[in-house]
C-alpha cells in the first residue's frame, strides 16, 4: 500500500494546477458562452478532451494515473466540462474507436472531440429498461440500407441532438436475445424520425420518446458486425471509469449541505449543531469516503492491468443511496419551507431533490445493481 | 499509487488463514468457548514462536516490526473465525507501551509481550462509558515519585487472563498511563461475562495501588494517548470487518443450499438484495479501514479522522449483518448449533467497544469544523 505519487505524477499534477491558476481564475464566470469557447480550445489544444483515448485517433494517450489526477484537480477547482459531446465521449467514441472502420473514425471522431455537435443514446425501449437486451426496434436490410421501424424512450438530449447511436433487432428469431441486435450511427435529420420530449418531475425536459417510421440508413453506418451490437455497446459502457468525478461532485455537495445547515434552524438553534442532523451528514461522509477509497482499490486493479467487474456496481449503488439521500435531508432542514419553490437559496435544493432520478435510475436501477453484486460477486443463483 | 497489499502481506494473511483452518475451525472455538480460560494456552505459545504476536513490536524488542496495515491483514482473518485469544488485548497494550513508553520501559515489557509470556491489556473504560480522554477519572495521588491508584476499570480486555495492565489514569498533571502487574496489592480482578462467549472482558479494581516512578508510562501526552486509541479502535475494527465478512460468507453458502418454493432461496430477491446491500457496506467499512491503517503507518494528520469513519461505518454495517444474518437464515438461525448466533453476538461486544457510531460519527463533524 502507498499513496505517493510518482515525481512524474506530480509535474503532472502541478502542471494541470498552473493551468488552472491561470485559465479559472477565482471568480470567472464559467458559464459566459465566450469564457467557454475560449476554456474548450484552450483544454483541445492540451489534448486533455479524449485524454485517454490513443494520440493516433487525437487524443491524449494519458495513462491511467493522468487520468486521476486531471480529473481530481478539475472538481475539485469545479472547472467546465473537458469537452462538450458527452455522449460522444463517454461511449459513442471509445465503440467507434474500437469497431468502428477508417472511415467512421475519421468522419466522426474529430468532431466528437471538438465538440460539433451532440450524440444521443437510443437503448431503452418502453418494454426493455432494466431488460435491455429484450429489444424490438425492428430493422430490415434492403439492399444497401437498412430500414427500422419502432420506438425508443429515455433518450437524453434527443432534442438537441444530430446523431443518434441506435440498438436495433436485426434477427428476431435467435435462441438468446443478446444475438440479433445491431449498432447503427444514425443522423437525427433523417426521414421519418420523430423527437417527443418528455417532461419530468422538476417541469424540464431531459429525456425524448423517439419514433422510427420507415427511416432508412447507409449500411456503411452500422458500427460494427450484424448482429455485433450487443458486443460493441458493452465494451464501450465499460470505458466507464472509476467514479472519482462523481466523487468529488458529492464531496462539494455535502460541503454545501453543511453550509445550508448553518443557515437553517432546528428547534431554535443551527441545525448543524443538532446531534441528529450532524450524525447523518457524517454518516453520509463515511459513504463518499467509502466510494473514494473504493474506487482507489478498483484504480490499484486497473494499473495492474486487472479488468474491474461488478466490484463497480458496488460505488453505483452508494451513489444511488447518497443522491437521494443529500435531496431530503436538505429539505428537511429547511423546515416547513422545505417544499416552497424558491424560498431558500433560489430553489435550487428543491431542483436538486426531485432530479436524482437522472442518476440513480438512468445508470442501471439500484435493484438492478443488487443483483448484479448478489449473482456476479457473491455467486448466488440468477433470477 | 497502490492501494493493495503486498506478497508478504497476502502471503501472511495465507498462513495465518491456513493455521487457523487448521488448529481453530469454528468447532474448536466452540470447545473453548465452554473453557473456564476461554483460549488455547497452547495455541497462544505457538503463535508466539510463529512471530505473531509480536508482528507491530520493533525488532530491537524481538518483534517482527511491521505496521498496522500488516496487523490488519492478522486481524481480518482472527475476526473471521472467531477466533478466541488475548491477541488484540496485548497488541493494544504493546501499542501503548510503544507509543507513550520510555526507551528503558520498552526495553523492558515489550520482548515479554512480544514472545507471548506475558498477557497485556489496556486497562481505560471507566463506569462513566466515556471512551475519549474526559472519561478518565482513575485517581493518581502523589506517593514517593510515583502514585497511588484508586478507582476502576471496566471492559478490560482479556482482564481475568492478563498479567500486565497498562491502565489511563487522571492526576493533577491530567491523563497518564502507568503499568500495573496483575499481581500487585491492591488490584482485584473480577471476569464479567459477556454474551460472546468468545471474547473475555473483566472489571479490575485499584484498591490504594502503589505505582513506582518507573512504572508510569514516560511520554504519555494527550497526543500519545490519542494514537493508542486511534490505533486500538484500528484493530478492533479489523477484527469486526474480518467477522461481518465471513458472517455474510456462511450466509451467502445458505442461501445457495436452501431450497423453497422449489428453488434456493439465494434466488430470492427479498433474500439476495440484503446479502448484496450488506457486501456494500462492508466493502466500503474495509476500504476506509484499509486507508486508515496506512495513514496510522505512513500518513499521521489523515489518521485519526480515518479511523473515526472506518469505526462508524463498521459499527453500523456489522451490527446489521449479525441480525440480518440471523434472520436470513430463517427458524435455524437462532438455534445455538448453526454459527450465525456467534457473530450475532461478536457485534455485541464489536459495537460500542472504543467508541459506538455516534461516538466515532461526533468525531468526524468535529474535525471537519476544525478544518
Amino acid at each position: 500500500m502507498d499513496f505517493h505519487l510518482t515525481p512524474e505524477e506530480e509535474a503532472f499534477r502541478a502542471e494541470v494546477r498552473a493551468f488552472l491558476d491561470e485559465n479559472l481564475p477565482p471568480g470567472a464566470n464559467t458559464s459566459d458562452p465566450a469564457f467557454l469557447a475560449e476554456w474548450n480550445r484552450k483544454v483541445r489544444a492540451k489534448r486533455w478532451v479524449g485524454f485517454s483515448w490513443p494520440k493516433e485517433v487525437g487524443g491524449g494517450g494519458a495513462t491511467i494515473m493522468q487520468q486521476v489526477i486531471l480529473k481530481e484537480e478539475m472538481s475539485k477547482r469545479k472547472a467546465p466540462a473537458l469537452g462538450t459531446c458527452f455522449m460522444g465521449l463517454a461511449w459513442v467514441g471509445p465503440a467507434i474507436i474500437q469497431y468502428g472502420t477508417e472511415a467512421q473514425k475519421q468522419r466522426f471522431i474529430p468532431d466528437i472531440l471538438d465538440g460539433k455537435y451532440q450524440w444521443c443514446t437510443g437503448y431503452s425501449e418502453p418494454g426493455s429498461g432494466s431488460d435491455l437486451a429484450s429489444l424490438q426496434c425492428k430493422c430490415v436490410r434492403e439492399g444497401d440500407e437498412y430500414v427500422v421501424n419502432g420506438q425508443k424512450i429515455w433518450t437524453s438530449i434527443a432534442m438537441w441532438s444530430k446523431w443518434i447511436i441506435l440498438l436495433v433487432r436485426t434477427d428476431p428469431n435467435v435462441a438468446v436475445k443478446h444475438d440479433g441486435i445491431t449498432c447503427l450511427l444514425v443522423p437525427m435529420d433523417t426521414p421519418g424520425i420523430t423527437v417527443r420530449p418528455i417532461k419530468n418531475m422538476s417541469g424540464g425536459a431531459m429525456f425524448a420518446e423517439v419514433f422510427f417510421d420507415d427511416v432508412r440508413v447507409p449500411v456503411e453506418n452500422r458500427l460494427g458486425e450484424e448482429g455485433q451490437g450487443w458486443q460493441v455497446t458493452i465494451s464501450a459502457l465499460a470505458h466507464e471509469r472509476s467514479s472519482i468525478a462523481e466523487v468529488e461532485g458529492l464531496k462539494r455537495k455535502l460541503e454545501e449541505l453543511k453550509d445550508l445547515a448553518r443557515r437553517s434552524t432546528k428547534n431554535g438553534r443551527p441545525a448543524l449543531e443538532d446531534d441528529g442532523i450532524r450524525r447523518r451528514i457524517a454518516r453520509f461522509e463515511a459513504k463518499i469516503e467509502g466510494m473514494r477509497f473504493n474506487g482507489m482499490r478498483a484504480l490499484t486493479k486497473q494499473l495492474k492491468g486487472e479488468a474491474l467487474g461488478a466490484e463497480t456496481s458496488v460505488n453505483k449503488l452508494l451513489r444511488a443511496e447518497l443522491e437521494v439521500a443529500l435531496g431530503e435531508i436538505a429539505l428537511e432542514m429547511q423546515g416547513s419551507a422545505g417544499h416552497l419553490e424558491k424560498e431558500v437559496d433560489g430553489g435550487r435544493w428543491q431542483k436538486f431533490a426531485l432530479s436524482w432520478p437522472e442518476v440513480v435510475i438512468g445508470g442501471g436501477t439500484p435493484n438492478i445493481q443488487k443483483n448484479i453484486i448478489a449473482e456476479r460477486v457473491l455467486g448466488l443463483p440468477k433470477d | 499509487m497502490n492501494f493493495g497489499f503486498t506478497e508478504e502481506q497476502d502471503l501472511l494473511r495465507q498462513e495465518v488463514r491456513k493455521f487457523l483452518d487448521a488448529h481453530c475451525p469454528l468447532e474448536e472455538v466452540r470447545k473453548l468457548m465452554e473453557t473456564p480460560e476461554g483460549f488455547s494456552r497452547d495455541l497462544w505459545k505457538q503463535m508466539g514462536e510463529l512471530g505473531w504476536i509480536g508482528l507491530t513490536v520493533a525488532e530491537a524488542h524481538g518483534g517482527a516490526g511491521l505496521g498496522w496495515v500488516d496487523l490488519t491483514v492478522v486481524l481480518e482473518e482472527m475476526g473471521r473465525t472467531l477466533f478466541p485469544s488475548p491477541y488484540l488485548a496485548t497488541t493494544i497494550a504493546a501499542a501503548a507501551i510503544r507509543e507513550a513508553g520510555s526507551a528503558e520501559q520498552q526495553a523492558r515489557w515489550l520482548p515479554q509481550l512480544a514472545d507471548g509470556s506475558k498477557i497485556a491489556s489496556l486497562a481505560h473504560l471507566e463506569p462513566s462509558d466515556r471512551w475519549d480522554l474526559a472519561g478518565v477519572a482513575l485517581d493518581a495521588k502523589p506517593q514517593g515519585g510515583g502514585v497511588t491508584l484508586n478507582g476502576a476499570k471496566v471492559q478490560v480486555l482479556d482482564a481475568p487472563a492478563a498479567d500486565l495492565f497498562v491502565v489511563s489514569y487522571r492526576s493533577a498533571g491530567g491523563v497518564g498511563l502507568a503499568l500495573v502487574e496483575r499481581n500487585a496489592a491492591g488490584v482485584a480482578v473480577e471476569a464479567t461475562p459477556s454474551i460472546d462467549a468468545t471474547r473475555r472482558v473483566g472489571r479490575v479494581r485499584f484498591d490504594g495501588v502503589a505505582v513506582a516512578a518507573d512504572a508510569l508510562l514516560a511520554n504519555a501526552s494527550d497526543a500519545a494517548l490519542g494514537r493508542v486509541l486511534d490505533l486500538a479502535t484500528a484493530a478492533v475494527t479489523a477484527e469486526m470487518l474480518g467477522a461481518a465478512e465471513q458472517d455474510i460468507r456462511i450466509t451467502v453458502q445458505y442461501a445457495k443450499e436452501r431450497e423453497q418454493f422449489g428453488h434456493p432461496i439465494g434466488r430470492f430477491q427479498g433474500v439476495k438484495h440484503p446479502l448484496a446491500e450488506m457486501f456494500v457496506d462492508v466493502e466500503s467499512a474495509k476500504s476506509i479501514l484499509y486507508y486508515a491503517a496506512w495513514a496510522l503507518d505512513e500518513r499521521d494528520a489523515d489518521a485519526p479522522r480515518a479511523v473515526s469513519l472506518a469505526k462508524a461505518y463498521a459499527s453500523e454495517a456489522f451490527a446489521r449483518v449479525g441480525v440480518d444474518a440471523v434472520q436470513l437464515h430463517g427458524g435455524v438461525g437462532f438455534t445455538w448449533e448453526y454459527d450465525p448466533h456467534l457473530y450475532l453476538k461478536r457485534s455485541k461486544w464489536a459495537r460500542p467497544a472504543f467508541g459506538d457510531a455516534d461516538f466515532h460519527y461526533d468525531r468526524v463533524i468535529q474535525f471537519g469544523e476544525a478544518k
